[in-house]
């Protein structure tokens, strides 16, 4: 099995990599893939947290590149999808302590038994989104629309076509439907205007991210959550489907059904 | 019968061998696949030149033929032919071409003078053209004219001894006229640059979204840098 690597990368920090990255991998295992997420923001470790298996650490990737631990020790199985697995970053080093041939080389290992290898870059566009970027067959790019952080998914977009790893697609995360009819914040079409990539998916703010994360229960596991099922479509589209993009004004949402509600009285 | 199809003579430092000109290419083929695969120890390792005199050989065969050699452990060296198409496929797969008897072929022929400008006046001027949309964070230089067809981002930069071009929209910094030429110009299919400036002087878009895009044309007059629509 020949299984794809593809880094989630933003730029910009706070954007919702991580996050996306740990939806992603559930939402691919639920689907019966094969997935290791490896969390590469070494020094600084989310991943774990947000996918509820920090107490399980016992090896982390720094471990493994150098030799201290052997490859299947060091994979954290989720506790509900059998096929999915964790390789957390190191806590207490830095990006330097991994190369990106490390990185080709350990994917190549993985990519042997897994449909999926999701990395999960860090921010900026040092040493660390090279690690996360060399072993990449494929980069998705995770934006807000605001004008900075549109600005910075630009800048990398930029580095990731001239590492040849083709333009990226794009996931518009926290998306405010209301905020962009009110012309108040940008429109999918405006940040597909400036930075001229395919949308893999559209992603609604909602509020049901922020406790999951926190829980350790990532939202794609909530059926209820607009951001869940619009992660879900994302994991599909990666698969090769062909999936709608959600209608996100259609459905006003509870919250604004209330206003409204009151704005008619 | 194989002698006609085929003819294997040694040369220094590897094998030439000589495909016939006139039969099947795929029996051709096929002929040498059975002779290398029949004594492989004679082959063994060998550079080849292929001499296909004039057939004109399409890029797909001759990569065919460049596959097999390779499946077999043996290089494709050099092909010899007369064909200009087969001249062309070799050139498309890297693979050197000389000519079958053995000289170089002329270089083509330098453009005629009749074509070039007879009048001084039609002489251009030297510039740079990008073909691609300059993202945040880029940069380029030209001592002439710089063209981009594509965009120029919010945070890419143009920097030009000369004028600049832009076949899409501009949104970032530009600067025509660099080393201070008042005569220099900008033009962009949609002018929104964050920053504009020729030689001395520098404009800023102002902000808000623009209800009309036209293309239009950054230059000086009177001291100071004039932006008007080109219709």
């Amino acid at each position: 099995m020949a299984g794809k690597v593809v880094t989630i990368s933003s730029g910009k920090g706070g954007v919702g990599k991580t996050t996306a990255t740990a939806n992603l991998g559930i939402s691919l295992a639920s689907l019966g893939k094969k997935v290791v997420v490896i969390d590469a923001d070494i020094g600084l470790r989310n991943l774990d947290i947000i996918m509820g298996l920090e107490n399980r650490i016992v090896y982390d990737l720094v471990d493994i590149v150098e030799g201290r631990s052997k490859l299947r020790q060091s994979m954290i199985k989720h506790k509900k999808f059998e096929d999915l697995f964790l390789i957390p970053a190191a806590q207490t080093r830095d990006k330097m302590a991994v190369s990106p041939e490390d990185m080709v080389k350990l994917t190549d290992e993985l990519r042997e038994e897994h449909d999926f290898v999701l990395i999960d870059s860090p921010a900026g566009i040092e040493r660390g989104f090279r690690n996360a970027l060399e072993p990449a067959d494929e980069v998705l790019i995770v934006t807000n629309p605001e004008v900075s952080a549109v600005r910075d998914a630009d800048r990398i977009t930029g580095l990731i076509e001239a590492a040849e790893k083709g333009p990226g697609r794009l996931i518009l995360n926290r998306i405010k439907p209301e905020l962009v009819k009110k012309g108040e914040m940008l429109s999918s079409d405006d940040v597909f205007d400036i930075l001229g990539l395919s949308i893999i998916g559209i992603i609604p703010e909602d509020e049901l991210v922020l406790s999951a994360s926190n829980s350790g229960v990532p939202v794609t596991l909530n059926t209820d959550s607009k951001a869940g099922m619009a992660f879900n479509n994302v994991a599909r589209r990666l698969t090769g489907e062909d999936v709608p993009f959600m209608n996100l004004e259609d459905d006003p949402g509870f919250f604004r059904r209330l206003v409204r509600l009151i704005e008619g009285l | 019968m194989q002698e006609e199809l085929i003819a294997i003579k040694g040369v220094n430092g590897g094998l030439l061998i000589e495909l016939s000109t006139t039969e099947k290419w795929q029996m051709v083929t096929d002929h040498l696949a059975a002779r290398i695969d029949e004594k492989a120890e004679f082959f063994a390792g060998a550079n080849i030149t292929i001499q296909l005199g004039a057939r004109p050989v399409p890029k797909y065969e001759l990569s065919s033929l460049k596959a097999l050699l390779e499946r077999r452990g043996l290089t494709l060296s050099l092909v010899q032919s007369e064909s200009e198409t087969t001249r062309k496929s070799a050139s498309a797969l890297q693979v050197a071409i000389e000519n079958s008897r053995g000289w170089e072929a002329p270089a083509p022929a330098p453009i005629s003078q009749e074509t070039a400008p007879v009048n001084p006046e039609e002489t251009g001027t030297y510039g740079t053209l990008f073909r691609r949309t300059l993202r945040s964070g880029r940069t380029i230089h030209s001592e002439g004219h710089i063209v981009v067809y594509g965009d120029v981002n919010p945070g890419a930069k143009v920097i030009a001894a000369g004028d600049i071009v832009i076949w899409g929209k501009l949104r970032g910094y530009v600067h025509a006229g660099a080393n201070g030429d008042e005569s220099a110009v900008v033009c962009a299919l949609d002018m929104s640059p964050s920053q504009l400036r020729i030689a001395g002087h520098l404009v800023t878009s102002p902000p808000g979204k623009r209800k009309e895009v036209m293309p239009e044309v950054a230059f000086i007059r009177d001291n100071q840098i004039i932006v008007e629509a080109r219709d």
